[in-house]
């Protein structure tokens, strides 16, 4: 393993001492339980929104954290959820008695923290994300993965609620995105998380990895490296037909990076993604690209795709600072 | 000498020593499934365990399994936080005020812990979870405590490996399809280990 940490079991704490030395006017970064909270916050009447989640996908959450998204992001361990005491502190911090929306990635440690937290909170609103059509029959498996809707449902829940939104209103618009969306990610090479050392699994240098979740856990199947046109129609074609999305659609296109893809791989699969839903008849209207919910140093790529309508448009172009986002403001 | 909070104590002082000789074979067994990180929270949960019954030793055996309960709940993290966190604090339930524990106590734990894992992880049996170690564990019988809980820990053990063959239907292996088949679940593991601890704790009081 090489990797620019000191103690593996202090990569968290160390990363989010730095997070804050980077963003002094934006983040209040705590410890003990750790917070990432909007420096502005709490705004009275306004709806609080927090997210959180294992570390390693930076970005996520913490990057998320500011006016007109997050209020405060919850880290916990890298690929561990969050604990209830995090989220009670966060909750506690930035509640600006409008109540609080809680964005959860559907993972199994996940919702037991959300919702063992949830039970000590008045006034909460709790929405699960559940995206990743690589995970097919959810009546047999811990249901659907969150993954890259994350940072829509957190950008489009953040607008509203910043644009004064109740809670039941802006829960609403959060389901709406994740109804509307649908992702599929697939992966190069392993992760390394830093207190294991080692890659989580291996991969010969002629295969991949299709329906990849973003924990080094391993995907569905694996397949023979193909170019690039075959691999982003090999992530694109199931997330079409899940919906599905169909010809005349307005829709918002992410192309994401798990961490160790480069930007001009990741601008060459945008490229191809783009080409093909517009041979479909399927309007790309939104984009985002980059590397926004990553899985440490994982070479691999995920699509997403929003079906877009005007509300939901114009709350994703409404002003955002971030440490990851930034327009408007 | 009775089973009383010094004994559940030192019982729970040398589990957290049995999680950490084992933190990465669970750690291998996370890796081949999910998310690598079973074996680091448990020895980093347990290790937080002893160091809050380093401060204070409560007076009670159900004072003792409820520490460890709201320490795990509140430093693990993950589903084994919550899911072991629960099973520590339903057996605290169960045995009560209770000076010391008797073999019908230890059995009640038992089962109230088998109920809060199944409760809050909706898991059943054969679903390659730690249900399936804890619930043969739970209908374990025995008419001291060392003979139950050496029942347990053999019932647990046949169960964790009952998991290798299975698909798993919780959890983040569930994601896995048939390729979860072959490999046994850390946290039917885990369980198997801290019950083989607990049965060996008690054949020396």
């Amino acid at each position: 393993m090489k990797k620019i940490i000191n103690n593996p079991a202090d990569v968290v704490t160390d990363a989010l001492r730095g997070l804050a030395a980077a963003h002094p006017a934006l983040l209040r970064v705590t410890r003990d339980p750790a917070v990432v909270a909007w420096a502005g916050s709490p705004v009275a009447g306004k709806v609080a929104v927090i997210s959180g989640g294992g570390s390693g996908h930076e970005p996520l959450h913490t990057g998320f954290v500011g006016p007109g998204m997050l209020d405060a992001a919850c880290p916990g361990a890298v690929f561990t959820s969050p604990t209830p005491d995090q989220v009670q502190a966060a909750a506690a911090q930035v509640d600006g008695g409008a109540g609080v929306l809680l964005l959860v990635k559907n993972y199994t440690g996940d919702v037991l923290n959300f919702e063992t937290a949830a039970e000590f909170l008045d006034n909460t609103r709790t929405v699960l994300i559940d995206d990743d059509v690589a995970v097919q029959d959810s009546s047999f498996t811990a249901g659907r993965r969150g993954v890259g809707a994350t940072v829509l449902v957190e950008k489009i829940a953040g607008a509203a609620a910043a644009a004064g939104a109740d809670l039941d209103t802006c829960a609403r618009l959060a389901e709406a995105v994740v109804a509307g969306a649908r992702s599929m990610g697939l992966a190069l090479t392993a992760p390394t998380v830093p207190h294991v050392g080692s890659p989580s699994f291996v991969l010969p240098e002629d295969e991949v990895e299709v329906g990849i979740g973003i924990h080094g856990e391993p995907g569905r199947r694996r397949e023979p490296l193909t170019d690039a046109s075959a691999l982003v129609a090999a992530l694109l074609e199931p997330i079409l037909d899940d919906l599905p999305f169909v010809a005349g659609d307005e829709v918002l296109l992410f192309t994401n990076s798990m961490g160790g893809t480069p930007l001009l791989e990741l601008y060459l699969a945008h490229g191809i993604a783009e080409e093909l839903l517009a041979a479909r008849g399927i309007t790309v209207i939104r984009r985002l690209v980059g590397p926004y919910v990553t899985s440490l140093d994982m070479q691999g790529i995920s699509l997403t795709l929003l079906r877009l309508d005007p509300a939901l448009t114009d709350l994703w172009d409404a002003p955002v600072h971030t440490a990851a986002l930034r327009w408007g403001m | 000498m009775g089973c009383d909070a010094r004994s559940v104590a030192a019982a729970v002082v040398a589990a957290a020593g049995v999680v950490g000789e084992h933190r990465d074979e669970l750690v291998r067994l996370d890796q081949a499934m999910g998310d690598a990180d079973h074996g680091e929270n448990l020895r980093r949960g347990f290790g937080f365990v002893v160091s809050a019954l380093d401060e204070s030793t409560p007076d009670t055996p159900g004072a003792v399994l409820k520490l460890v309960a709201s320490v795990l709940i509140s430093k693990v993290g993950g589903a084994a936080g919550p899911l072991f966190g629960t099973s520590f604090l339903r057996a605290a339930g169960a045995v009560g005020a209770a000076e010391e524990l008797t073999p019908e106590l230890v059995s009640a734990a038992l089962g109230a812990a088998l109920g809060g894992v199944v409760a809050r992880g909706k898991a059943e049996l054969g679903d390659k979870t730690m249900v399936d170690a804890l619930a043969p564990a739970a209908s374990a019988r025995g008419a001291d405590i060392p003979t139950l809980l050496t029942a347990a820990a053999i019932a647990a053990d046949a169960g964790a490996e009952s998991t290798i063959p299975l698909v798993a239907r919780k959890g983040r292996a569930s994601y896995l399809g048939e390729r979860a088949i072959g490999h046994l679940d850390p946290g039917a593991r885990s369980v198997a280990l801290l019950l083989r601890s607990f049965a060996n704790s008690a054949m020396g009081l």
